[in-house]
Order: C-alpha cells, then sequence, then structure tokens
C-alpha cells in the first residue's frame, strides 16, 4: 500500500538485489556539508528523489524506542510555509507520489515526479528539513497510526512477535535489540516535544544525503541542489553511538505458543559482524554463505531439508551486511506436517556442523557468486533500485567505491574465507534459537 | 524454488493494480513481432541494459478447476517450474541459478500468467527452460506431493491470518456458489484430492497457442524475438480455434446486499474487508469509476477515506479501495484494520463517505485532483522490463489496443463532472456496501452467521 509514511525494512537479507557497479554515480558535496549522489536513468521522463537521514531506530532516546519513525510520519504534517496536506497535494498534482520509512540505521523520504518537478520536490524536502512545525492537534491522531501500524505489522502475528522477541533476546546490549518500530508502551509515551527533540538532533544538511535518480543531469541537480538546501546551515551533530555486546555465556532458546499459530516454525540468530561493526572482513565471506547455505532453490539447506530430506517446508538463511551496529546471521525452517520441531533442528545443526567441518566446495561458491552478481545487473532494472542501493551504503558509512566493487569483492571470496567466516559466527552460545508452536501441541 | 500458489487476496491485489493502473501515456514505441510459427507478441526494445523480460498469459485459470478439485491452477502453475523436459526439480532450479534467469508463474482466476526476466547474454538458453517447463512439465511424484504439502500448509496459516481470512470471507459471501465465491487456492480437502492427471490436463486443456498473449521488453531486436517466439511458443498445440477457455464461466453480481459478518478471533485488531459490484474492464463507465474510485479511497493521502479516517482520527494506519476487474464480474472492493475497540467507528466512517459520494458525487476541484494524478503518475511507473511486459500483456488481454498508451491520458481527462457524479451513483450504495470482520470487534455483531468454509 502506497502510504506516505513507513515501511519498516528491517533487515534486508542476503537474497535482496545487491549492490551493483558504478550506477555512472557522480557525487558531489555542498558547503553545509550535504552529499548529492546523481545516478543518471533516462528510461523514463521522471525522477526519483530520496533524503537519507543518517539517524534510525538505533538513534532512539533510552526509554523512547519508536522515536525515529513516529518522526518518520510526522514529517508530512507541514511547515510554515506548506501547512499540513499541502506538501502531498503538490506532488499528486504533476503524478507524483511520495513515501517513506524508517529502519535501524536510516530514515529515508521519497518522491517520484515529472523531470519538470525536480525543483519543487527539492523545495519541499529542503523546507521540511528544518521547518517542520508540530502540534499536539497533528502529533496525536498520528501516535494512533503508529500504534495501529505495530498491530497490524506485529502485535497481530504471532510470528512477527516472536521475531521480535528472538532479536530482543539475542542482543543482550547492542541497540538492534529494540524494535525500530518501538515497543507499545514506549510509543504510547512518544509525544510532540520528543518528536521534535529528536528532529532537531538529527535533521540537518551535514547528516544527510541527497539521491537524484533518473532523468536529470548532475549540472542540474547541482544547480538545483545549491539554490535549495545550499541556504540551510551545517550544525553541531550528536555522535552515534551503537552499543557492543557482552561476552555472550549461554545459548538462548524461546518457545511461544499461540492459537492463532496453524503450524511450528524454527527460527535461530547467530551474532555477527557486518561492513562496520565486530569482524568486518568477513562480512562479505557472510554473505555468500547466506547464499549457499540459504538463498533458493539450489541452496544446501533448502535441498537438504526440503528436497531430498522430505523434513521442511522451507528453510532459509538471510543475512544483512549493511548495518553500522552488529548484525545477526539468521535460519530459519518450517517442518511438515508430522515432524517434529526437534528432529528438524538435529537436521539443520547437522548441516551447520557439515559445513564448519568440512567447509564449502568451489562449484557452490561460484553457483552462488554468479547468482548473486546477476541480481546487481538486475538491480538497475528500475528507477529505485540503484537509489536504494547506494543510499543503504553511503547510509553506513560506506563509500561509493564499496558499492562499486561489491561484485568483484564478493566474486573474489574463497571457500577458505567461507569456511573460517562459517566458523567463527555458528557458535551456539553466541546464538538466540526461536520455537513457535501451535497452542495444542505445547 | 516452488513458487507459492497464489492466494486468492494476492490476486485480488495484484488485479486491483491492474485495473487501477489503467496504463500510460509516455512516448514508447511498441512493435508488433510475429513468428513463423505464428505466435505474436508486442515488443518494446530497450538495449540502455542487458536484460530482457518476456511475458505471457494463457487464457483460463483458477475459476475453471474442477469442483472437488479447486486449487488445480495453483497447484499446476506451482509445478511448471519443479523439473521439466529432461531436468528434474534440483537440475532445472541449478539450471536456471547458473543462467541467472528469474521465471515466474501465476494463476489468476481466468488466467495462467508468468514473467521470465533473463540477461540478453543467456536469451537462448534461459528461454529453452521456459520451452520445456510450458511443453514437456514432469509434475514427478515427489514435487507434487512437496508443493501439495506446501500448500495445505499455507492454507492452515492464511485461516489463521485476520487479513486473508477476511478477504475469503468476503469473497464466499460475495459470489457463493459462482467459482470466484470459491478460493482459488482450494481448500485442504480439495487440494488433497488433486492428482497428476488433473495437473497434466490443465496444462493440456490451456497452455496452448489459441488465447496465448506474449510480450517481450529490453535487450532483444524484433528478428531475435521472431525466433524466441518460434523457439520458445512455437511447438505448443494450436489450441481448438472453437472454443474460449473461460467463456463458460457464468456471469456473476457479487454483492451481499449491505450484510456485516464477523469472525471471532482474540487479536488486538480486528481485520475489515468491504464492497460491492463494480464495473468490468470494459465498461463504457470505467474511467469514470476508476477516478471517483480514486477519489473515495486512492492510496497516498489522496482518498476521502484515508483524510477522514487516518488523518483525522488515526483509525488506521491505511485504508484504500480498489476496482477489481475479473472476466464475469467486478468489483469495488476495500480493506481496513482497526483495533477492536474503535472498527465499529472506522465501519460508520466508511458507510458515511459511501453515503456522501453517492449524493453528492465528487467536487470539481477533487475530480480535477484525481484526473491529474491517474493520468500523470502511470509513465513513472513504467520504469523496469518487468514492469512494462507485464503491461503489454494486460493491453492485450484487456484488447486495449496497441496505440493505448498514448490514449490513456485523454480518456481519463476526459471524465466530466456530470459523468463523474452518474457513476458515482451507481458505484456506491451503502445499502449493497458489505463488510466482513474478523477479530474481536466491539459493539459490531453479524447480520447473520458467516458462510462456514468448505473443508
Amino acid at each position: 500500500m502506497a502510504i506516505a509514511c513507513s515501511v519498516l525494512l528491517v533487515a534486508i537479507a542476503a537474497e535482496s538485489p545487491a549492490r551493483a557497479q558504478h550506477f555512472d554515480a557522480e557525487s558531489f558535496s555542498l558547503a553545509n556539508g550535504l552529499q548529492v549522489v546523481v545516478l543518471p536513468n533516462h528510461r523514463v521522463p521522471a525522477v526519483t528523489q530520496m533524503v537519507w537521514y543518517k539517524a534510525g531506530a538505533a538513534d532512539d532516546p533510552r526509554g523512547k524506542s519508536g522515536s525515529a519513525h513516529f518522526l518518520e510520519h510526522l514529517m508530512f504534517k507541514g511547515t510554515a510555509a506548506h501547512p499540513p496536506g499541502d506538501f502531498g497535494a503538490l506532488i499528486s498534482q504533476g503524478g507524483g507520489r511520495s513515501n517513506a520509512f524508517t529502519t535501524e540505521d536510516y530514515t529515508v523520504f521519497h518522491e517520484t515526479v515529472a523531470r519538470d518537478q525536480l525543483d519543487l520536490v527539492m523545495q519541499l524536502e529542503a523546507d521540511r528539513m528544518t521547518g517542520l512545525v508540530l502540534n499536539d492537534a497533528v502529533v496525536v491522531p498520528e501516535r494512533a497510526v503508529v500504534l495501529e501500524e505495530r498491530r497490524t505489522r506485529i502485535d497481530n502475528d504471532p510470528s512477527a512477535l516472536l521475531r521480535e522477541q528472538l532479536t530482543a533476546n539475542l542482543f543482550l546490549n547492542a541497540s538492534a535489540r529494540v524494535p525500530a518500530i518501538g515497543w507499545e508502551g514506549e510509543i504510547r509515551r512518544l509525544g510532540t516535544a520528543d518528536a521534535l527533540h529528536f528532529y532537531r538532533d538529527w535533521y540537518m544538511p551535514n547528516n544527510a544525503i541527497l539521491i537524484v535518480a533518473g532523468d536529470a543531469d548532475a549540472a542540474l541537480v547541482r544547480r538545483l541542489a545549491e539554490k535549495n538546501f545550499g541556504p540551510l546551515a551545517a550544525r553541531a551533530l550528536p555522535a552515534r553511538v551503537r552499543l557492543d555486546e557482552p561476552e555472550h555465556r549461554a545459548a538462548i532458546r524461546l518457545e511461544m505458543t499461540s492459537e492463532r499459530v496453524a503450524q511450528p516454525s524454527w527460527r535461530r540468530l547467530y551474532l555477527a559482524p557486518s561492513h562496520r561493526a565486530g569482524a568486518t572482513g568477513q562480512a562479505y565471506a557472510l554473505e555468500v554463505l547466506a547464499e549457499i547455505l540459504g538463498g533458493g532453490a539450489d541452496s544446501r539447506l533448502y535441498r537438504a531439508l526440503v528436497l531430498d530430506g522430505g523434513l521442511a517446508l522451507s528453510a532459509r538463511a538471510d543475512y544483512a551486511a549493511n548495518t553500522i551496529g552488529l548484525s545477526s546471521f539468521a535460519i530459519s525452517a518450517t517442518p511438515k506436517a508430522g515432524v517434529a520441531v526437534g528432529e528438524l533442528e538435529k537436521a539443520v545443526e547437522a548441516q551447520l556442523n557439515r559445513l564448519t567441518e568440512e567447509g564449502v566446495d568451489t562449484g557452490e561458491v561460484r553457483r552462488a557468486e554468479q547468482r548473486m552478481q546477476a541480481a546487481a545487473i538486475y538491480a538497475h532494472d528500475s528507477l529505485s533500485g540503484p537509489a536504494d542501493i547506494v543510499g543503504a551504503a553511503l547510509a553506513i558509512g560506506q563509500t561509493l567505491d564499496d558499492v562499486a566493487l561489491w561484485p568483484d569483492r564478493i566474486g573474489a571470496v574463497t571457500p577458505a574465507e567461507i569456511a573460517a567466516a562459517a566458523r567463527a559466527v555458528l557458535i551456539l552460545r553466541n546464538s538466540a534459537t526461536g520455537i513457535l508452536l501451535p497452542e495444542h501441541s505445547s | 524454488m516452488s513458487r507459492r500458489p497464489v492466494t486468492r487476496m494476492v490476486m485480488l491485489i495484484g488485479a486491483a493494480l491492474v485495473g487501477l493502473s489503467a496504463l500510460p501515456a509516455a512516448a514508447m514505441p511498441i512493435g508488433q513481432v510475429t513468428g513463423a510459427s505464428g505466435v505474436a507478441a508486442w515488443l518494446v526494445e530497450d538495449h540502455s541494459l542487458p536484460v530482457v523480460t518476456l511475458a505471457f498469459s494463457f487464457a483460463g485459470g483458477a475459476a475453471l478447476d474442477p469442483a472437488g478439485k479447486e486449487g488445480t491452477a495453483s497447484m499446476a502453475a506451482a509445478l511448471l517450474d519443479e523439473g521439466a523436459g529432461s531436468y528434474d526439480s534440483t537440475a532445472y532450479q541449478r539450471r536456471l541459478g547458473e543462467l541467472a534467469g528469474e521465471l515466474e508463474f501465476a494463476a489468476g482466476e481466468d488466467e495462467l500468467s508468468g514473467s521470465l526476466r533473463m540477461l540478453s547474454r543467456n536469451l537462448t538458453e534461459t528461454a529453452d527452460l521456459l520451452r520445456v517447463a510450458l511443453k514437456e512439465p514432469r509434475f514427478a511424484e515427489d514435487a507434487v506431493e512437496r508443493i501439495r504439502a506446501d500448500t495445505i500448509a499455507m492454507l492452515a496459516r492464511q485461516a489463521r491470518n485476520p487479513r486473508s481470512l477476511a478477504g475469503r470471507l468476503w469473497m464466499r459471501d460475495a459470489f457463493e456458489d459462482h467459482p470466484y465465491g470459491k478460493d482459488s487456492d482450494g481448500t485442504p480437502a480439495s487440494v488433497a484430492a488433486i492428482t497428476r492427471a488433473d495437473l497434466a490436463d490443465f496444462v493440456a486443456r490451456h497452455v496452448h497457442q489459441k488465447d496465448l498473449v506474449v510480450s517481450a521488453v529490453g535487450d532483444i531486436t524484433a528478428a531475435e524475438l521472431s525466433g524466441l517466439l518460434d523457439r520458445v511458443f512455437g511447438s505448443l498445440p494450436p489450441g481448438d480455434q472453437s472454443k474460449d477457455d473461460g467463456a463458460e464461466i457464468a456471469e456473476a453480481r457479487p454483492g451481499d446486499a449491505g450484510a456485516l459478518v464477523v469472525s471471532r478471533t482474540p487479536v488486538p485488531q480486528s481485520a475489515v474487508s468491504f464492497g460491492e459490484a463494480g464495473p468490468k474492464r470494459d465498461d463504457p463507465d470505467w474511467y469514470a469509476a476508476y477516478v471517483v474510485n480514486d477519489i473515495l479511497g486512492g492510496g497516498g493521502f489522496r482518498g476521502r477515506l484515508m483524510k477522514e479516517i487516518r488523518e483525522k482520527r488515526g483509525l488506521a494506519y491505511g485504508v484504500s479501495t480498489a476496482l477489481v476487474p475479473y472476466r464475469h464480474a467486478g468489483l469495488i472492493f476495500g480493506s481496513i484494520a482497526t483495533e477492536n475497540s474503535r472498527v465499529a467507528e472506522s465501519i460508520a466512517l466508511i458507510r458515511a463517505e459511501w453515503q456522501r459520494m453517492r449524493e453528492d458525487g465528487p467536487s470539481e476541484a477533487e475530480l480535477r485532483d484525481a484526473k491529474a494524478y491517474l493520468a500523470g503518475s502511470f509513465p513513472f511507473t513504467l520504469d523496469s522490463t518487468r514492469r512494462i511486459a507485464g503491461v503489454l500483456v494486460q493491453m492485450q488481454t484487456d484488447k486495449l489496443g496497441i496505440d493505448y498508451l498514448d490514449r490513456r491520458a485523454s480518456l481519463i481527462e476526459g471524465v466530466t463532472l456530470d459523468e463523474a457524479r452518474r457513476v458515482a451513483r451507481r458505484l456506491f450504495d451503502p445499502a449493497r456496501l458489505s463488510f466482513a470482520v474478523v477479530g474481536d470487534p466491539a459493539g459490531l455483531e453479524s447480520t447473520r452467521p458467516p458462510r462456514e468454509a468448505p473443508h
């Protein structure tokens, strides 16, 4: 649903379209620190503008979870120049669309409009970067909207509830333990002052990345960016804190039953490094490992558990390397009717043991890397694909070179590196296992 | 990997999107290509990326599933890429992965459709995998049993998912015994009854050249496409020229005369589906209905429902309505989710807005804004080979004409205020607007018991 607020992209998994080549990106910065990236694409006479703020749910103040996401909603509530409703009306009059989303590390606002509307959407984004006007009359109903969003995404869905609990239990201390949408009780207490506090801390040109993808050239984008964002002043920026994990001494195990559950499911998270935290040198190897282990119909877990073993209906692995703080390596499986969860778990563990003992073979590494590199080509096949990839990398502190070199770095990962990363990460005491059961079978 | 059989609600939403975004106005030359075999396709060449998408649709879908074997079309669609020709399931998927092909099949009520996105350097080899999937699907026993188990598990999951349950309840009540009222994924019992012969029979009945619609978009020339059409589709049986797959299904006017049914279940938020009869795609009032629907239930923050329910009162994260055109019926259909204690308020507001639109129609400003948005937004969405290929197939299925993209904006802009008001009165009738609610709503009782799901 194209709602002008918030899709919580929590963890983009290994099978998502990968980062890709150079996208013919041109990049420059304004004097006030705003970073600008232009990604030319002349297929349609349109542009997608994205403003990425380098502040997300992991930057929520303690006890105020959901702040970043709540502010994302409230950014559509108007400024002195553009009263409530104006923003959406101005964009849709020309056939444009706007939306926004919040993750752990960033908050993103985007518009797709005709190329001659680029100046307009830049004016609007520059205006609300510092000019947001909030009061209880708009804030209070929007808090109710966020609570409905939480009920839809999480509270009405037992598997989402267990995933939330599992993540909170895996991370004993790291910021990622708190759900991006916020805990219900804390959302209920968020008010106008909290939103404005987060806004003043983080929303400024020197903490933002402007990406323009589509039918525009760098000279035009530079001129319009100078005109619209240039007058905004840089301000002092708080440090982004990502808490570390203490040593884990014991594996965590959660079991949840619900009458809303049709069939059991099993999921395990292992603490994992990211491109920015922990043993960052393992991140590329872990991306390939997730593809080999659980990235589709030709993956080890799918073949062993679903195709050959006949134990599972599904089996997969997911890993997101693009986070500032620590990440997790996830394995999930759903047993076939009549197969006990314990039996499934043993079969998964047998595959993991085989992996850490024997490593991976050259053929499966090559196939996985080829699939991932092809995904990087397909990422060009839309207006927003390249912008999403570039933004997600830059917003966590990677560079355009990192984006450009991703296919090569994936292709250079060796079987030995994958085996070493698997041995470093797939350690039981660094894991949290969650089992979801129908009410009657517990 | 097996595609999950497409659910009724997914199909509804898919159909709604296609119906809603009833096509563009960008200057995009569309060619017509016919192979030596007689198979034809529409082509948009774009050599900016080494990528090609081939999309196709065969007439006849889930609505034709034999009684007691509901789910056959969906299950067949899920099995076409699970082993074909000389490949077993594993070998097929491995080969597809090596070639970096992205293949999808989906069974709708009225058609079996699919798409194949491929790298142009692997064009022939990847297309050969599609050819064998269509021509020589194996339906091997292990794959059939695996997909059967997967489907039954999915049905069990959906039966506990408030949103999909509300959609199913609504469809069942609106269409009763008509095929559109049956779940296109079947029931656990009907899925259990489907045999390999049923699946092979589905392919034999529908996968043929007659009523096949094809499009290609991307890094491919007309000459290359001509050869590719013969290669992929040229050896399919011609099909019976005298037969029109799906024409035998009865016309249906969905409607439940303003009923409200509640299925009680302990969740914090009630999921609600609502709607009534709407226009089919070839209805002369289609464009007026399309515009008026957007004014009432448009996505983003454009629609009246969104303003009244979300913006003013915070009652829901989203609420929208869409025209859903099937071959033999049309719907205007929407959904919303609100916490149990306030869902009655949401429903009252929807009814009131339905009544207000019926009585007064849109204002001149609303009409102007909606037309500008609907005419202007569509071309921007034609940014991927997959998206364009899908649109080209839909244009052919709906018989809109190859110049439709050039005419679309003026068709929308031509809707007058008088016409919009007349169509609003025709389209919106609170006395016929029915609701299905799944949750534990306060202050809402069924006007009659929900119809039992077949088992």
